[in-house]
């Protein structure tokens, strides 16, 4: 039995170096796209890649999850050629451009057997402070509120506290996920934690039979038609960010992306598309 | 009860508590072995089908299959092996043949071999996003996933190896020169292919380690669930996409069980055909340790 | 050893000498990487500790660096809290494995056995997190809320680590001198007493050792943390409170840090090296003085 063959290894390289560059003009020749941000367009915005990719061959289009800051971050320094933000652009981003592809809301979840069936926006910072401990106080069972916070970086965060009026340090979270799946999968297995997650997602898993229901904010119920009609308080424009105006690649993506022919794909993921107000 | 209690000594009554501690732990052991393994296979059995395993990946992993996600792996792990094999086993050539491995130079490998088996995987990862991925300007890419997994990879193959060298007997090495031949030759004729199985087991023992790694790869190889067009393409592992899956896609449980299950069902078989390997192995090194009991009374 | 020396019966001296020069040549590149790994940790995390003393990495009243605040000690105690629970549970679980393999089961029982405990050490530990996530979380959630919590990534931890200490400890107790036992036995010992009168404090050393590897990798294990505990960042007054360890900080914010945040991980990241390095030195210490 003899493994060991610098021979046989020498062959091995050449095959992988040749295939590598057999690999490498077919890519050269091809246009490349890069988008990174937010992890809650990711899903969206690589269906639409894939689509967009089929129509328009001898493209490629890679989607990097790694939130909105950095979505802004690597726009800036040319990392990606379009950065995906889940949030309307702050003052001091003003020199990117962006380009909103769909609107969501964030929606706060309970478990289905939950018995609360609404809460105030002071409800919510009481409990999210640690004022409030108890389901009782609001109505329901006699259980202790497992609240649930999102890390540091997520602009659902971001909406959130901007929404309540806090800084993070003063919520008294019992759980800290990172992405929406994490949190609806958090509530669905714990019938008296809260948590706050893209509509989006959460209709996805309710409609789906996950045991979880979306709150009515301030007597608003929590559905695509309010985020829609914009009365939901808690909305946002999913936005498609770049440096310059869109040149080549990047405009005809943005365009195509904007564009009727994907609002299935938009509407699949349970977001709301743009220009259906 | 209490009567044999009194009639069987203390002593008794000790070994009696002692054996059956330790065949309820045993017994815990494999019990809580049998609840996860049945939880994936029954959670995956039902959404696995060949369609799933060459099929690519669609709506995020929710629908589809892992074809994609099989060949980013296959790729990681070859760039891995390729860059890791070469330098570990020479590594382990030296240590085992050339040098005293406590010592000098023999000495300092050894113990940064050691600090290197030691460092977490996520610590890997911060490296290899640091030095591969940005001061190398490789970006998210299979090439940079597949250097850092080499550096994960090293001490394991070097250790592997340099075991299975150390336990040729010196009379071969001996005889070698007596016939004449050159120390490198003896290395290549003679050392390597009777070392060959513990090299090979020591490689799925890294093939291993390597498709079971997610905290090395989460910022380095990335998260693109699209089959690699070139080496310098980002592409996702089967262990990252159990993650992702299980975390950041909604309804993505189903499709996780299956990936856990394929992921097992892999790392199943590379153990098996290691355990088998190095069991011929030492079988044979016991044998010729049999035939060559003097050599090591005789050999200064 | 002979091999050591000069072989002035070597026919092809200069290929010998070309030869070893590419060894050594790999086996520094192989010691390069440790030296290059340090190195590059320590880069990024040198932004960090310029604008950040370090002792603000302890005295922070949180772990908060969208408000510019960097306490580290609440992960570190919460990684200590699941390493330390873990090796108390793995540790006799383990050397009880050891002892099952070694000197109570039949030797087929055993080898089956002992390819049980051989693959458990070879699930990855993103499927104990995900075992955790979709099993022990919701079991823990019934008996007290949330679920993820200390206690789960203890358990989980400690199937992962329980490999580790039994095997070395078999490893360890196999390489008891046979001469040993027989004695023992020929005293009239029984099997317990010959255990722990004989077996155990013969491989006590090794097994320590082995404790401590398995205290390295639960102080550097990941995904399987990051997908139970919860990831508050807090110090656990109870086994149900849910923790943050330092790895698992690293990999929940990596991708999302910038700047001082990011170099903030990366000191995180070298303290972890750091932690480990100290233990694994201690185990070789141990491993060695028991050899010689």
């Amino acid at each position: 039995m003899r493994i060991f063959s610098i021979k046989k290894y020498a062959i091995f390289i050449v095959a992988l170096l040749l295939g590598y560059g057999w690999a490498q003009p077919g890519n050269a020749a091809s246009e490349k796209l890069v988008l990174t941000g937010a992890s809650t367009i990711a899903p969206l915005a690589a269906e639409i890649a894939r689509r967009f990719e089929s129509q328009h061959p001898g493209t490629r289009i890679d989607v990097q999850t790694g939130g909105s800051s950095r979505g802004i971050n690597d726009t800036r320094n040319g990392t990606a050629g379009i950065g995906m933000v889940s949030r309307a652009l702050k003052p001091a981003e003003q020199d990117l451009q962006a380009h909103t592809i769909a609107l969501d809301g964030v929606g706060f979840i309970l478990h289905a057997s939950n018995p609360v069936s609404g809460l105030s926006r002071q409800q919510v910072i009481d409990i999210y402070t640690g004022k409030i401990v108890s389901w009782k106080t609001l109505g329901g069972r006699d259980a202790p509120i497992t609240a649930i916070n999102k890390a540091e970086g997520r602009s659902t965060l971001e909406l959130f506290l901007g929404y309540l009026k806090l800084k993070n340090s003063d919520i008294k979270p019992h759980v800290i996920i990172g992405d929406n799946a994490q949190g609806i999968k958090t509530v669905a297995g714990n019938p008296n934690a809260i948590g706050y997650v893209s509509i989006g997602a959460a209709e996805y898993e309710a409609r789906h039979g996950t045991p979880i229901k979306l709150l009515p904010l301030d007597g608003i119920a929590a559905t695509v038609a309010n985020v829609r009609n914009g009365t939901f308080p808690l909305s946002r424009p999913l936005n498609l960010v770049t440096r310059t105006e869109p040149e080549g690649l990047a405009r005809d993506f943005i365009a195509f992306a904007r564009s009727e022919q994907v609002h299935d794909l938009v509407e699949a993921q349970y977001f709301v598309p743009i220009g259906f107000r | 009860m209490a009567e044999m209690v009194f009639t069987k000594s203390t002593r008794t009554l000790r070994d009696w508590f002692a054996q059956l501690a330790v065949y309820c732990a045993a017994l815990l052991i494999c019990a809580a072995f049998t609840w996860i393994l049945s939880d994936i296979v029954r959670g995956g059995m039902a959404h696995l089908s060949l369609d799933f395993v060459i099929g690519s990946p669609r709506e995020a992993g929710r629908a589809g299959g892992i074809g994609s996600i099989l060949v980013s792996t296959a790729l990681v792990l070859a760039i891995a092996l390729m860059a890791a094999l070469p330098l570990g086993w020479t590594t382990a050539a030296l240590l085992a043949n050339h040098v005293s491995a406590d010592r000098g130079f023999g000495g300092a490998v050894r113990y940064s071999l050691q600090v290197l088996a030691a460092v977490p995987s996520i610590v890997f990862g911060l490296f290899g996003n640091a030095f591969f991925s940005i001061y190398l300007g490789m970006g998210f890419s299979i090439l940079s996933g597949g250097l850092t997994l080499a550096c994960m990879l090293l001490p394991i193959l070097v250790s592997t190896a340099e075991s299975g060298l150390r336990a040729i007997p010196d009379a071969y090495r001996l005889s070698a020169a007596a016939l004449g031949m050159s120390r490198t030759s003896t290395l290549f004729r003679l050392l390597l292919p009777i070392a060959a199985p513990s090299l090979a087991a020591g490689l799925l023992l890294g093939i291993g380690r390597a498709i079971a790694e997610t905290a090395a790869l989460l910022f380095t190889s990335g998260y693109v669930d699209r089959t690699p067009g070139s080496l310098l393409d980002s592409g996702r592992t089967l262990a990252v996409h159990i993650f992702d899956l299980s975390m950041n896609v909604p309804g993505g449980d189903a499709a996780a069980y299956a990936s856990a299950l394929v992921l097992i069902t892999a790392l199943l078989l590379i153990n098996v055909i290691a355990m088998r390997l190095t069991a011929g192995w030492q079988r044979r090194k016991i044998m010729s340790q049999n035939s060559n009991g003097y050599s090591n009374t005789d050999v200064p | 050893m002979i091999w050591s020396r000069h072989n002035i019966l070597s026919p092809s001296a200069s290929v010998d000498t070309l030869t070893l020069w590419l060894l050594r040549g790999a086996a520094g590149a192989a010691m390069g990487v440790v030296l290059l790994i340090l190195l590059f940790l320590a880069m990024e995390s040198w932004p960090a500790l310029r604008h950040i003393s370090i002792d603000r990495f302890l005295t922070d009243p949180s772990w908060n660096p969208g408000e510019n605040l960097y306490n580290l000690a609440p992960m570190l105690s919460g990684t200590l809290y699941a390493a330390a629970g873990a090796l108390l549970l793995a540790t006799p679980l383990g050397i009880a494995s050891a002892l099952f393999i070694a000197y109570y089961a039949s030797p087929h029982v055993a080898s089956i056995y002992r390819h049980l405990v051989e693959l458990l050490a070879g699930i990855p530990s993103v499927v104990y997190g995900f075992w955790g996530l979709t099993t022990l979380v919701p079991l823990i959630n019934q008996l007290h809320p949330p679920g993820a919590s200390l206690l789960a990534g203890i358990l989980v931890l400690t199937l992962m680590i329980l490999p580790t200490v039994a095997l070395t400890a078999y490893a360890t107790l196999l390489a008891v001198p046979g001469e040993y036992m027989i004695g023992a036995a020929a005293l009239g010992l029984s099997r317990w007493g010959m255990i722990r009168g004989v077996a155990l404090p013969a491989a006590k050393t090794g097994i320590a050792a082995g404790v401590i590897l398995a205290a390295g990798r639960a102080i550097g294990e990941t995904m399987a943390l990051l997908m139970v505990t919860g990831n508050v960042v807090q110090n656990a007054s109870s086994l149900f409170e849910p923790i943050r360890t330092l790895a698992a900080n690293i990999a929940l914010e990596m991708p999302y840090a910038m700047d001082d945040h990011r170099a903030a991980l990366f000191v995180s990241g070298l303290t972890l090296m750091v932690l480990v390095m100290s233990l694994w030195g201690v185990a070789a210490r141990l491993a060695r003085n028991g050899d010689g």
